[in-house]
């Protein structure tokens, strides 16, 4: 039995090897799917905006299933879509995907999960990522998600929903994450 | 559906969020204590990357900066073997890393250190893990470097490196230390680690079996990920 290898800071200068373009345009024109954006702020302890921090999500298709062996369902595969993203934060501190919204999956005790998305946050001063997840406003799903009702404390379930806003006629989802403070974003042990 | 889930995150084994030494750690760590979840479907799945393209030299960081010339500084081999927890090799996993260039610079705007940049360097590799997991890299030994996390701070020499296993529960990033460098002793973010076994485990080993004779010394850094529990269980009642 070996021990895990310990985590460290990605460090200011992540960008080098970790963000290259393109890699937070998730759906192509084909993808199947409801074309979303997700965007939002790293905000710190201070209320401040992360400048370097930076965001992965995984997701399933808009069947709601993983593009992995581990998922045995038979809903379909998108071949254009792989369900991984990654975005550093822009000159304005924002991350963003383009993507698309994806479907329910199977939850413990043969519930459903609503529609979400799993998200790694890393930054400078991080030493270790945190692990959080985005639903969508506008899912009736939420109130019977097995993960958003495990949370006991009902008003920071809050923290987790992305709020739908259109924009020329797209939807966007505004999702910041608080590493600190009153609304702590809920970030998992999993 | 049955899954089989992962070990539990090891926090003996990682740095807290927040630690003293390392200033800004303090404003950018969760309070809150984490709020625990059983895995599903959504944390034992995650990016595998099996139709990613690298090209050769992305693990050759001495000639990866596309000028037809060489870096400069002194030439390194690093390989390792990715493992989980029960010393099963993990193949076919991405691994990218970052670093500085032999004067103590990275390839970056934001780093403003008065050191020379190279031209011939940008600092960024990746590789994928064989079928034993294991990797390799060619690449420039990293300088130590100033920061502003307390007066005269520096950076031992270190390279970055990310991961991904087989799940999103299985993500990494870490970094690994070289030998005998007087400067690990005095950096908080190697001294984050809890414990002398867990900072051991950040420093890589000169491995004279990879040196290659007049060209480059060898290095050896293994990275143990988060294991799988050996029994499924249907949907852990």
């Amino acid at each position: 039995m070996r021990k895990e290898t310990p985590s460290q800071t990605v460090g200011p200068f992540y960008s080098i090897g970790l963000t290259r373009r393109g890699m937070n345009v998730m759906a192509t024109e084909s993808t199947q799917g409801e074309r979303i954006r997700i965007e939002g702020q790293v905000l710190d302890g201070d209320g401040q905006p992360v400048p370097d921090a930076m965001v992965e999500i995984w997701q399933a298709n808009a069947y709601g299933r993983y593009n992995h062996p581990d998922d045995k369902q038979e809903k379909p595969l998108d071949q254009t879509f792989t369900g991984w993203g990654r975005s550093g934060t822009d000159k304005d501190c924002f991350y963003r995907f383009e993507t698309i919204k994806p479907g329910p999956v199977p939850g413990p005790d043969d519930s459903v999960q609503a529609p979400h998305c799993n998200v790694a946050v890393f930054a400078r001063g991080m030493l270790v990522h945190a692990f959080t997840r985005i639903y969508f406003s506008d899912e009736q799903a939420n109130d019977a998600d097995p993960v958003l009702a495990s949370i006991k404390n009902k008003k920071r379930r809050r923290t987790l929903i992305a709020n739908r806003e259109e924009e020329d006629g797209r939807a966007v989802y505004r999702f910041d994450i608080r590493l600190q403070g009153e609304n702590e974003t809920v970030f998992f042990d999993m | 559906m049955d899954i089989k889930v992962y070990n539990p995150r090891d926090w003996k084994s990682h740095p807290p969020y927040r630690f003293a030494g390392y200033g800004s750690s303090i404003k950018r760590g969760p309070l809150k204590r984490l709020v625990p979840i059983k895995q599903t479907l959504s944390e034992i799945t995650g990016p595998l990357f099996s139709d990613i393209k690298l090209e050769p030299e992305e693990t050759d960081l001495t000639r990866n900066a596309d000028t037809g010339k060489e870096a400069m500084g002194e030439r390194i081999i690093v390989v390792g073997k990715v493992m989980d927890e029960d010393e099963r090799p993990i193949p076919n996993t991405l691994i990218e890393i970052w670093q500085a260039n032999a004067a103590g610079r990275y390839h970056h705007p934001v780093d403003q250190h008065n050191a020379p940049l190279d031209p011939n360097f940008t600092g960024a590799g990746r590789c994928v893990t064989n079928e034993q997991g294991d990797y390799r890299f060619l690449t420039i030994k990293p300088g130590a470097y100033p920061w502003l996390n307390h007066t005269n701070a520096w950076r031992p020499a270190h390279i970055h490196l990310s991961l991904f296993g087989p799940s999103f529960v299985t993500r990494l990033v870490t970094q690994f230390f070289f030998p005998g460098d007087p400067l690990i002793p005095l950096d908080p973010i190697f001294n984050s680690v809890p414990t002398k076994s867990g900072r051991q485990r950040l420093m890589a080993s000169y491995a004279h079996d990879v040196t290659e004779p007049e060209y480059a010394l060898g290095y050896r850094f293994d990275i143990v990920l988060r294991g799988r529990k050996a029994t499924p269980f249907e949907e852990q009642r």
